[in-house]
C-alpha cells in the first residue's frame, strides 16, 4: 500500500488506515536505528531539507538522523526570525530551495497554516514539524507508535493529556490521531488553557486533574509556558504546579499500568515531577527513538516508498 | 441631445415606482421619468428591455488607498471598479498614508478623483489625529473641506472618552461618526473569528464580544450625546440585536453589513487561504442569518463593501503576518441579488434602500433617486445574467478576491454617472 498524499501537513486530514499504516511501516525502521550500522540505502540521492524557523533541537535532529539514517542528503535551515524580519518572504525561501532540487521540505514555523502555505506552492514534498498552535503530526505519530508497542493497541485506551492544550499542536494533533484511532481522550488543564469548545473535537474537557487522571491508560503531559502567566492566562506557575502537576501521588489515581509520556522538553518540578519523568511508567526517552523511526517512514512513504510494483500477471 | 432609456423595470422607491418606465436624461440631468415616452429625433436611445434600472448605487465604506498606497489600489483603479460594479459614488474611508486627518489630504483625494475619477468620490476624515485614537482631529476644518463623516475605521477608538468627546463634538456640524467596533484588548492579536475553527487551525481569535461590546458602547454613547453613530461592517448576532433593541428606543443609530459578512463564515478559513482574512472576520452561520434578518427588516439600512485592496505579495503570506481584508465593489451587487434579493429573502425595493437610498441619507449625500431634475446617476441590471467571478478580470488592482470562481446571477451591465457612462458593456 502506498501512501497517497503529496504533504504530510496534520492528522485531521488522514484516515484511520494511513495512519495505521505510517505506524506499521515505522516498526522495521525501528530496527535499522538499532543496528550497528545505521544506514539504508532507499532514499540514496534525495535531498531532504529542514527549513525551522522556531528553535528545535529534538525535531530538528530527529529528522536530519531519519533522513541519514534512510540515505538521503539532509541539510538544515535555521532561521531565527520570521520571514518577514528577515526581509526574504517564505515562499521566495522555499522556492529557491526546491530550485537547487530539495524532494522534501520539513518545516517548523511558529505561524499556523505555514506549511499548507508552502505545500501550495511547492511540487516538494512538504512535511509539518509543528506549525504555530496548530499540528505536530509527526509528534503524534510517535505518541501513538509508542502507545501501540508499549499497550498492544490504540482502541479504546484511555488518554489524558495534561497541560495547555489551547497552545498546543500536540494535544491538537493528539486528538486527530487518537480519537481516530478509538481512544478515549481526556484533555486537562485550568478553563483559561482548556476551553470547553474543545469538546466540538470529540475530547472530554476536565478542569480537575484528579477527575482526568482516574482510570487512565495513558497521560500525556505537555510542556507549560512561562509566557501564559504574562499573558493574564494563569495566575502563577506555581499555582499551576500545585494544581496540575503530575505527582506520584496523582500518579496511583490512574491504571496501574499507566504510561506517562512528554513530548520534551520538560519542566521538571513545574508539569512534572522528577519521580515521574524518571520512573517505570514513563516512556519518555523511548518516545524519541520512535520519533525517529516514525519520521525515517515518513520520509520512505512520501518519496514513493511502499508503492506497488505494477500489476501481477 | 438627449438620452432616453427605454422600457427598462424602474426601481425607485423614493418615488413610489417599481415598473416599467422610460427615463430622458439631458444635460447630465433627468429630465422626464413617464412610463412611455415619445422618442424625439437626434434622441439616442438605450434599449433596457429586460434590465432593471435603479438610481446608482453608492458604496459607503471603500478603501480608495490614495494617497500612499498606489501599489494596493489608485482613485482611478478603485472608481473603475465601482463603476464595473454598479456604483456611480464611493465614499473614501480615511486610513490612508498618512491618514486623511488635515483638510489638505481631503483636497488631494479631490484633485485625484476630479483628474482620475470616473465616479463620484466622498471623503471620511480621521476622528482622532493620524487615527491614533488620542487627540480629535480637526474636525470643523476636516468639515469645512467636505468630508462627510468621521472614522477612525480600520481601528477601534479605545478610550471611551475620547469617543464621548468626538460626538459632542461632531454634533456641531450634524455628522455622523462611523465607528469600526473592536474592543481592542479583547481582540489583540486576533486573525480570524474565535470559535470551532479558530480553535482547529490554531490560530488567534476575535471573539464575537469584542464586537458586541464596542457596539453597545457606541450605542449608549449616542444615546447620551445625540450624536448619529453609524456602525460599519455589523458581523455578528449580538451586535445585530443591540442596534434593533437601539433603534427601538430611538437611540440615533445605523449600521452597514458588508456582502462577506452575509455570505460566507469561519469554515472558509480551511486551508488558510489569506483571501478570507478580513476584519471584523468571517462569522459563524449563526450570525450569518442574523445579517440577512437585519438587512431584511431595516435592522441593518446599508449594504457597504469595505472593499480593501492589497497586492498579491502581502497576501502571499502565511495567514498570521497577511494583512485584513479583500476587494468587493466588483462582486457586492451580483453577491446581493443572488443572496438575497433572488431566494426572495429581500425585494428589488429594498435593494435599492440598501444600496443606494440609504447611503445618501445617513451621509447626507445627493442622489438615491430618479427624480426629475436630479444628476443622471443611473445604474442598468440584467438579473438574468449569469457570470463567474474571475479574479484576474477585476478592474481594482487588487486580485484579493475570496469568490473567485463563484457563479453570481445579476451583473450592472451600465453605469451612468453625471449622464455619461462610465461602465457599459457591449449590446446596452
Amino acid at each position: 500500500m502506498g501512501f497517497k498524499h503529496k504533504d504530510l501537513l496534520g492528522l485531521e486530514q488522514l484516515q484511520p488506515d494511513e495512519i495505521r499504516h505510517i505506524l506499521d511501516t515505522a516498526v522495521p525502521m525501528k530496527d535499522i536505528i538499532c543496528r550497528e550500522i545505521k544506514k539504508v540505502p532507499t532514499l540514496r540521492g534525495r535531498t531532504v531539507i529542514n527549513l525551522f524557523y522556531e528553535a528545535s533541537t529534538r525535531t530538528r535532529t530527529s529528522f536530519e538522523l531519519a533522513g541519514k539514517y534512510m540515505g538521503a542528503d539532509t541539510i538544515n535551515i535555521a532561521t531565527a526570525t520570521s520571514s518577514v524580519v528577515k526581509g526574504e518572504s517564505l515562499l521566495d525561501t522555499a522556492r529557491t530551495l526546491e530550485a537547487m532540487g530539495a524532494d522534501v521540505v520539513v518545516i517548523r514555523h511558529q505561524a499556523s497554516g505555514a506549511p499548507h502555505f508552502l505545500a501550495r506552492n511547492l511540487n516538494a514534498a512538504v512535511i509539518n514539524a509543528g506549525d504555530g498552535t496548530h499540528e505536530h503530526p509527526t509528534q503524534a505519530l510517535l505518541d501513538m507508535l509508542t502507545i501501540r508497542e508499549k499497550k498492544g493497541r490504540l482502541e479504546g485506551l484511555v488518554v489524558t493529556i495534561l497541560g495547555d492544550i489551547l497552545h498546543s499542536r500536540v494535544a491538537r494533533s493528539n486528538i486527530w490521531g487518537l480519537t481516530k484511532m478509538g481512544a478515549e481522550v481526556r484533555v486537562v488543564g485550568p478553563a483559561t488553557l482548556v476551553p470547553g469548545i474543545f469538546r466540538q473535537m470529540g475530547v472530554r474537557v476536565i478542569h480537575r486533574v484528579e477527575e482526568a487522571l482516574a482510570g487512565a491508560d495513558v497521560i500525556n503531559v505537555l510542556r507549560i509556558q512561562q509566557e501564559r502567566q504574562a499573558k493574564g492566562l494563569l495566575p502563577s506557575l506555581r499555582e499551576y504546579a500545585r494544581m496540575y502537576a503530575l505527582t506520584p501521588e496523582r500518579l496511583v489515581l490512574a491504571a496501574p499500568d499507566v504510561l506517562v509520556l512528554h513530548p520534551g522538553p520538560m519542566n521538571r518540578g513545574i508539569e512534572i515531577h522528577p519521580a515521574v519523568a524518571d520512573g517505570v511508567a514513563s516512556a519518555i526517552t523511548e518516545q524519541v527513538t520512535n520519533g525517529v523511526a516514525v519520521r525515517m517512514a515518513l520520509l520512505y512513504l512520501l518519496m514513493g516508498g511502499g508503492q506497488s510494483h505494477g500489476t501481477t500477471d | 441631445m438627449g438620452l432616453l432609456i427605454r422600457g427598462g423595470r424602474v426601481v425607485d422607491p423614493v418615488q413610489g415606482l417599481d415598473g416599467r418606465a422610460d427615463i430622458l436624461v439631458e444635460d447630465g440631468l433627468i429630465r422626464q421619468i413617464q412610463p412611455e415616452l415619445a422618442v424625439e429625433r437626434g434622441t439616442v436611445v438605450v434599449d433596457a428591455a429586460g434590465l432593471v434600472v435603479v438610481p446608482g448605487l453608492v458604496d459607503m465604506h471603500t478603501h480608495l488607498r490614495e494617497p500612499g498606497q498606489e501599489a494596493k489600489e489608485t482613485v482611478a483603479t478603485a472608481t473603475r471598479a465601482a463603476a464595473k460594479g454598479g456604483y456611480t459614488a464611493v465614499v473614501g474611508m480615511p486610513n490612508t498614508v498618512p491618514v486623511v486627518d488635515t483638510p489638505g489630504q481631503v483636497e488631494l483625494v479631490r484633485a485625484r478623483a476630479a483628474r482620475e475619477g470616473v465616479v463620484r468620490v466622498y471623503q471620511v476624515g480621521a476622528i482622532t489625529k493620524g487615527s491614533r485614537g488620542e487627540e480629535l482631529a480637526e474636525m470643523a476644518d476636516l468639515a469645512a473641506a467636505g468630508v462627510v463623516a468621521f472614522s477612525d475605521d480600520g481601528r477601534p477608538v479605545p478610550s471611551a472618552a475620547v469617543m464621548r468627546r468626538a460626538m459632542e463634538y461632531a454634533l456641531m456640524f450634524d455628522m455622523p461618526i462611523i465607528s469600526h467596533c473592536e474592543e481592542p484588548s479583547l481582540a489583540e492579536g486576533g486573525v480570524m473569528h474565535e470559535g470551532f475553527y479558530s480553535l482547529k487551525l490554531g490560530l488567534k481569535g476575535i471573539p464575537a464580544l469584542a464586537e458586541d461590546l464596542m457596539v453597545h458602547r457606541e450605542i449608549l454613547l449616542a444615546e447620551n450625546t445625540g450624536c448619529r453613530v453609524h456602525i460599519a461592517h455589523l458581523s455578528t448576532k449580538g451586535a445585530v440585536e443591540l442596534v434593533r433593541q437601539a433603534k427601538a428606543r430611538g437611540v440615533p443609530v445605523t449600521a452597514e453589513a458588508t456582502p462577506h459578512h452575509f455570505t460566507l463564515t469561519d469554515a472558509a478559513l480551511e486551508g488558510y487561504d489569506t483571501n478570507f482574512k478580513v476584519n471584523p472576520p468571517l462569522r459563524t452561520g449563526e450570525d450569518v442569518a442574523a445579517v440577512i434578518r437585519g438587512l431584511a427588516d431595516g435592522t441593518i439600512d446599508a449594504i457597504a463593501t469595505d472593499h480593501a485592496p492589497h497586492t498579491e505579495a502581502e497576501k502571499a503570506m502565511e495567514f498570521d503576518y497577511a494583512p485584513f481584508g479583500m476587494v468587493g465593489l466588483e462582486t457586492a451587487l451580483p453577491l446581493a441579488i443572488t443572496r438575497l434579493v433572488n431566494p426572495g429573502v429581500i425585494s428589488w425595493t429594498r435593494l435599492v434602500e440598501l444600496m443606494a437610498i440609504n447611503p445618501c441619507r445617513i451621509l447626507g449625500l445627493p442622489g438615491g433617486s430618479l427624480q426629475v431634475g436630479q444628476p443622471a446617476d443611473i445604474t442598468l441590471i440584467n438579473p438574468d445574467l449569469k457570470r463567474t467571478v474571475d479574479r484576474d478580470r477585476l478592474a481594482s488592482l487588487g486580485r484579493n478576491t475570496p469568490f473567485h470562481g463563484w457563479s453570481l446571477q445579476g451583473w450592472a451591465v451600465a453605469t451612468m454617472v453625471g449622464g455619461q457612462f462610465v461602465y457599459q458593456e457591449e449590446g446596452v
